[in-house]
């Protein structure tokens, strides 16, 4: 990463959790490990309760739905670290990679219900133009989209917006299928806190 | 429904407020992307609305500058939620605005 103190600047109490990650997964620790546990009480605590909540509070959308959110917000950001790592957990979570491939390659030739779609679309554009106006929240409802649907989505977006900026900003290096895998996994099973 | 209220003013709070390296000030002007010192504005705007476009250059520049990595790590951490957070905000206002008129 750009920053030294975000792969060597860690407490030695976190440098015990790393070695015990790499030792458990098999798996070299993720940069975005390495981000929210440095200094964690500045940011990272907090941002993984926000992200937590997002992602696996109580919602309309399955969390195969919001990890595909995720991964189209990172995609839309230009965070190919992000879009990878949560391609895979929504994959997982789906059961299946057909939804989530089609809309990484084409939104619109997708294989998912039109309330998704319509989601994604205000989400991309949200992210990419930095705002969206009453005619692309009415274009969301009229797919047959909840308001609380579309107030869940904008916390998945919230919290990925951030997320990805700080990938890119920090230069996250591409981890591994395996390594992937092995964080796909765990927010499955554990989640983000 | 999900409800990230609360956190979220706590994150958003704890950057601004809390102890930090880099002066409240800074952290404030880097959430709100204001105006910068040359390397420093480069980066802060970068992250805020192009993050893609970051490079190793740009963070190196702002380390010459006299900014230590933990100031750089606050405020870049400060400019991305601010930016996340204008944009979360301007949404809620427009749904807020179409439930009204239903």
């Amino acid at each position: 990463m750009r920053l030294s103190i975000l792969d060597i600047g860690h407490s030695s109490g976190t440098k015990v959790l790393f070695a015990l990650i790499r030792l458990i997964s098999r798996q070299p620790v993720l940069d975005v490990i390495k981000l929210v546990t440095y200094r964690a009480e500045f940011y990272g605590a907090l941002a993984r309760e926000v992200t937590h909540e997002a992602m696996r509070g109580p919602s309309a959308w399955s969390v195969g739905d919001r990890e595909l959110m995720a991964g189209f917000v990172a995609k839309s950001n230009e965070c190919e670290w992000c879009t990878r790592a949560h391609a895979a957990v929504a994959e997982r979570a789906y059961g299946g990679a057909v939804e989530v491939s089609g809309v990484l390659a084409d939104l619109e030739t997708a294989p998912i219900q039109e309330p998704l779609r319509a989601t994604l679309r205000m989400l991309r554009k949200l992210t990419r133009q930095h705002a969206v106006n009453e005619a692309d929240v009415r274009a969301a409802l009229a797919a047959g989209v909840s308001c609380e649907q579309i107030k869940d989505a904008l916390a998945v977006c919230f919290a990925f917006n951030v997320i990805t900026r700080l990938a890119n900003a920090f230069g996250f290096t591409l981890a591994s299928p395996k390594a992937f895998e092995a964080g796909a996994n765990y927010l499955l099973t554990r989640g983000y806190r | 429904m999900t409800d990230i209220r609360q956190a979220r003013q706590a994150l958003v709070h704890r950057i601004l407020e809390g102890n930090g390296t880099a002066s409240r000030v800074r952290r404030r002007a880097a959430f709100d992307n204001a105006e910068f010192e040359e390397p420093l504005h480069t980066l802060i705007k970068k992250v805020a609305k192009h993050s893609g476009q970051v490079t190793e250059e740009d963070i190196t520049a702002v380390r010459a500058s006299g900014l230590n990595e933990d100031q750089i790590f606050e405020l870049v951490v400060c400019a991305a939620v601010g930016q996340a957070t204008r944009e979360y905000e301007t949404a809620l206002l427009a749904l807020a605005a179409v439930s009204k008129k239903e």
